[in-house]
């Protein structure tokens, strides 16, 4: 065993530590009074301390140890919580992540010492104590461990060891040298999932120190994790006990240890001391019984720790969950396609087929068929529920980089999110953290005016930028909204025209969804100066383009004075979607139904002109007409028909009429990729799919005709 | 099993005699995953015109290439014996190319290939790499990547 194999841990808790400290230091510049919050902070640069110490990143140890200590006289009530600390501890997360992130790469800390964080840290110390109190730690400590008055829920199990010849002969070897034996027990948390993992990193810190000569459970029991939530150990070591005692409870997840220094003569003669510790115990917790008459005095053997436990963590207990590889889920994912495509050409047989049977049988045939329609429908929800995710983890960034934006741009704003626990699918989550960030970046900076302006126009102060998720129909939309001061068309039109875009005459002709849509072209950027956080022209088309290569899309309200608000519709799924199949020619097209908004049957003689472009005049709404026939490039037709069909497409506020021979109504389709030979450069045909009769009918990406 | 047998002793190869035209062609068994009939082929708009369009093929999707337009012949006429092989290159994934008639496999040693000159004015002998000699008859041998290579590059 050595400690690489525990780096996945160490990043996976890192992480959820640093955000976990992130997200209290947020709350605590709000509230710099509330102790919970303050506890909660001290806890996690523990745990950081400990784990980076195990791990032996002696430079992040060192961090995290200065900002406990800063912590520890928070906590005491020695100083306060100020907005430069708040600053300085947001850089020692960054400081942290960086590590962290060297960490991931060659499981190396890096050679960043930060000395400038610490040196600030320290200052601040100083400055808000006078003094640099260190030790003042190690009681402080102690106090808050045994508040729950149950101390003795930690027996000193190593007393109880039983040991072998060998080893007895071992312990006497040692202590004739000269070594000091201690005896240890060490409990561990009982929400813990990898407690060999723990008892390893114990056994790794405690090794520096000296040898253990006797494990209790043996070793090998501990590394398959055969023990309870507590193993004690005997070693022989030069070093004092505190010491080790102080490593050994630096590991996470470490309940509490328990040690002291024994003697062989007091090892071997365990027996005797047993019962006088099982006598202490029971007095012990007579004491407790006055105090908490609820809790049952009985012998605290092993029941204890339990019932102690339960009362003294408030954490959650943890979900029962399994880590599954991704690429098994869309192993998965492709099966149940397969078993869709199976289910569909079963369909298509039992529509076609009813002559060949007999009425009865063909009655049970489309009964079990329906059976089975269900089945993989429901199979297939399933499978897409695996491999849904929270938006939280990406969203939950958001708020300290508007708080550190905030401060860069000296504009007051306030971030207020909803919709965190919207779900999607893995690939998208991946993926959709740039564009919003991106969008968050343009509404702090572009959208909000400075606090003077905003005072001016009788808004309040602090400018808000709304940041909402939820789920619409197949979609999952993310709405970012800011009441800035929206977009001046006019100032982009004029911009558009400077920079030979549009011609003036153009312009005026323009509606304010299409100067609106400027934004998103690459390199245009309105900011008057480039700035940090945005201005260089790669925002919105990357936000653009990063949406639309997701298989969604984004738009833009934006009324002047009174803000913004970006729309970005995502789907749910990638893989599987509900199709509408159509003919052209004979040839099939499967259009998802998700841009669908209507169907229409319209005369020849309905289709009018503008600027020589076919359109149709309906319900109060002009809409272009597109043939698929000659987009498409299929033999042209001889005679014009009568009556046509047209799909009446949307995209955000646009429509559009696409001309189809024929509708062969709906169905749930499997998106296929056309492969890498096939120089697929227009991106009107999106893949294919394969149809119930084994047919491959190509699917139609609308979005692309706009 | 294709692989197992492709690699004989003495450096020998074998490869799937196909018709195209009038010439025959020698394609390298080992980059060969299948051989299918004829199916209905469903044409993809707007892309290279040498791609005929996508089959499905056990319920992946194929593209299909016309060897002949690739090769500036005339166009492929569909009969019994036309036949779609599915090639497996790693890495670039499956592609299916039409053939007018598939007709055995035969096995030639280094001797029996003559590597031909590299013949810039004709764009056909870019796809040819050797004449395989078997018997009396003389076998075009297909160079496989560069029938994919070339198909990426347009």
């Amino acid at each position: 065993m050595d400690v690489s194999q525990y780096l996945e841990i160490f990043i996976d808790e890192t992480n959820g530590h640093l955000q976990n400290l992130s997200d209290c230091i947020m709350s605590l510049e709000k509230d710099p009074e509330n102790m919970d919050t303050i506890n909660e902070i001290f806890r996690a640069a523990h745990s950081l301390k400990g784990m980076a110490g195990t791990m032996g990143f002696k430079r992040m140890q060192r961090l995290t140890h200065d900002m406990e200590n800063v912590f520890q006289e928070v906590r005491s009530g020695n100083m306060s919580v100020t907005s430069g600390l708040v600053d300085v501890l947001f850089q020692c997360l960054d400081a942290i992540d960086a590590y962290l992130e060297s960490v991931k790469e060659s499981s190396e800390e890096g050679t960043d010492d930060n000395e400038a964080i610490i040196q600030e840290l320290n200052d601040i110390l100083a400055a808000g104590t006078g003094a640099v109190p260190k030790k003042e730690e190690k009681p402080a400590e102690k106090e808050e461990k045994p508040k729950d008055g149950d101390e003795n829920r930690f027996q000193k199990k190593y007393l109880e060891l039983e040991f072998s010849e060998k080893e007895k002969e071992e312990l006497r070897v040692s202590e004739e040298k000269g070594m000091k034996l201690y005896g240890m027990t060490v409990y561990i948390q009982e929400d813990c999932l990898l407690k060999a993992a723990r008892a390893f990193l114990v056994f790794k810190a405690v090794e520096d120190y000296g040898n253990i000569i006797v494990y209790n459970p043996s070793s090998q029991d501990i590394e398959d994790e055969k023990f309870g939530f507590d193993f004690s150990f005997v070693f022989a070591s030069e070093a004092e006990l505190d010491k080790v005692m102080e490593v050994s409870k630096a590991v996470s997840e470490i309940e509490e240890v328990v040690g002291e220094k024994v003697s062989y003569k007091s090892l071997t003669a365990a027996a005797a001391k047993k019962e006088e510790e099982e006598a202490e115990a029971a007095k012990n917790a007579e004491q407790k019984k006055e105090v908490e008459a609820a809790q049952k005095p009985a012998v605290p053997a092993q029941a204890k720790p339990q019932t102690g436990k339960k009362q003294n963590t408030g954490k959650p207990v943890t979900n029962r969950t399994v880590r599954v590889d991704i690429e098994k889920l869309d192993a998965l994912m492709n099966q149940v396609s397969e078993l869709i495509i199976a289910k569909n050409s079963l369909v298509s047989i039992g529509s076609t087929s009813d002559g060949g049977m007999g009425g009865s049988n063909s009655q049970a045939f489309h009964e079990q068929i329906e059976y089975l329609e269900r089945i993989t429908t429901g199979l297939h929800e399933s499978v897409m529920k695996v491999r849904m995710v929270p938006i939280e983890s990406v969203v939950q960034k958001f708020p300290r980089m508007i708080r550190d934006l905030s401060k860069k741009l000296d504009k007051k704003m306030e971030l207020y999110m909803t919709g965190e626990d919207t779900e999607l699918d893995r690939t998208v989550v991946d993926q959709i953290g740039d564009p919003l960030q991106h969008l968050l970046r343009n509404s702090a900076d572009h959208g909000l005016e400075n606090s003077e302006v905003r005072r001016k126009r009788g808004k309040p102060e602090a400018g808000s930028i709304h940041l909402n998720a939820f789920q619409e129909g197949n979609n999952v939309i993310i709405e970012v909204s800011d009441d800035g001061n929206g977009i001046d068309t006019e100032s982009v039109k004029s911009k558009a025209i400077e920079r030979g875009l549009i011609t003036p005459e153009q312009g005026a002709a323009l509606s304010q969804k299409e100067i609106i849509d400027f934004l998103f072209m690459p390199s245009f950027s309105m900011a008057k100066q480039i700035s940090d956080v945005s201005g260089r022209g790669v925002g919105l088309d990357v936000v653009k383009s990063n949406i639309e290569a997701l298989g969604g899309d984004v738009e833009v309200k934006s009324v002047l004075g009174e803000g913004s608000k970006f729309t970005v519709r995502l789907p749910l799924t990638l893989a599987i979607i509900q199709a509408l199949m159509v003919e052209v020619r004979n040839e099939k097209y499967a259009i998802s139904l998700g841009s669908i908004e209507t169907i229409e049957e319209i005369m020849a003689d309905e289709i009018k002109f503008v600027q020589a472009k076919e359109v149709i005049h309906i319900r109060g709404m002009v809409i272009p007409l597109i043939r698929l026939d000659q987009l498409l490039d299929c033999e042209p037709e001889e005679e014009e028909k009568e009556s046509l069909t047209v799909i009446i497409v949307r995209k955000g506020d646009k429509f559009a009429g696409l001309i189809v021979d024929e509708l062969n109504g709906q169905q749930e389709i499997v998106i296929k990729s056309l492969g890498k030979y096939i120089n697929n450069s227009t991106k009107i045909i999106s893949g294919a799919t394969v149809l119930g009769d084994g047919e491959v009918a190509l699917i139609l990406d609308v979005n692309t005709l706009f | 099993m294709a692989n197992n047998i492709s690699v004989l002793e003495n450096g020998k190869k074998q490869f799937i005699v196909v018709k195209i035209g009038s010439e025959q062609y020698g394609i390298d068994i080992s980059y060969v995953d299948n051989i299918v009939r004829m199916q209905k082929i469903t044409r993809v708009p707007k892309v290279q015109p040498y791609f005929k369009g996508i089959i499905n093929l056990r319920g992946e999707i194929v593209p299909v290439m016309s060897i002949r337009t690739k090769m500036d012949l005339e166009p492929d006429v569909f009969t019994d014996v036309t036949r779609i092989i599915i090639l497996k290159l790693e890495e670039h994934g499956v592609l299916g190319i039409l053939v007018d008639e598939v007709k055995e496999v035969v096995t030639l040693g280094p001797d029996e290939i003559d590597k031909v000159a590299y013949d810039a004015k004709n764009n056909k002998s870019n796809f040819i790499n050797g004449v395989g000699k078997h018997g009396e008859e003389l076998i075009s041998l297909f160079d496989t990547n560069s029938i994919i290579d070339e198909s990426e590059n347009v």
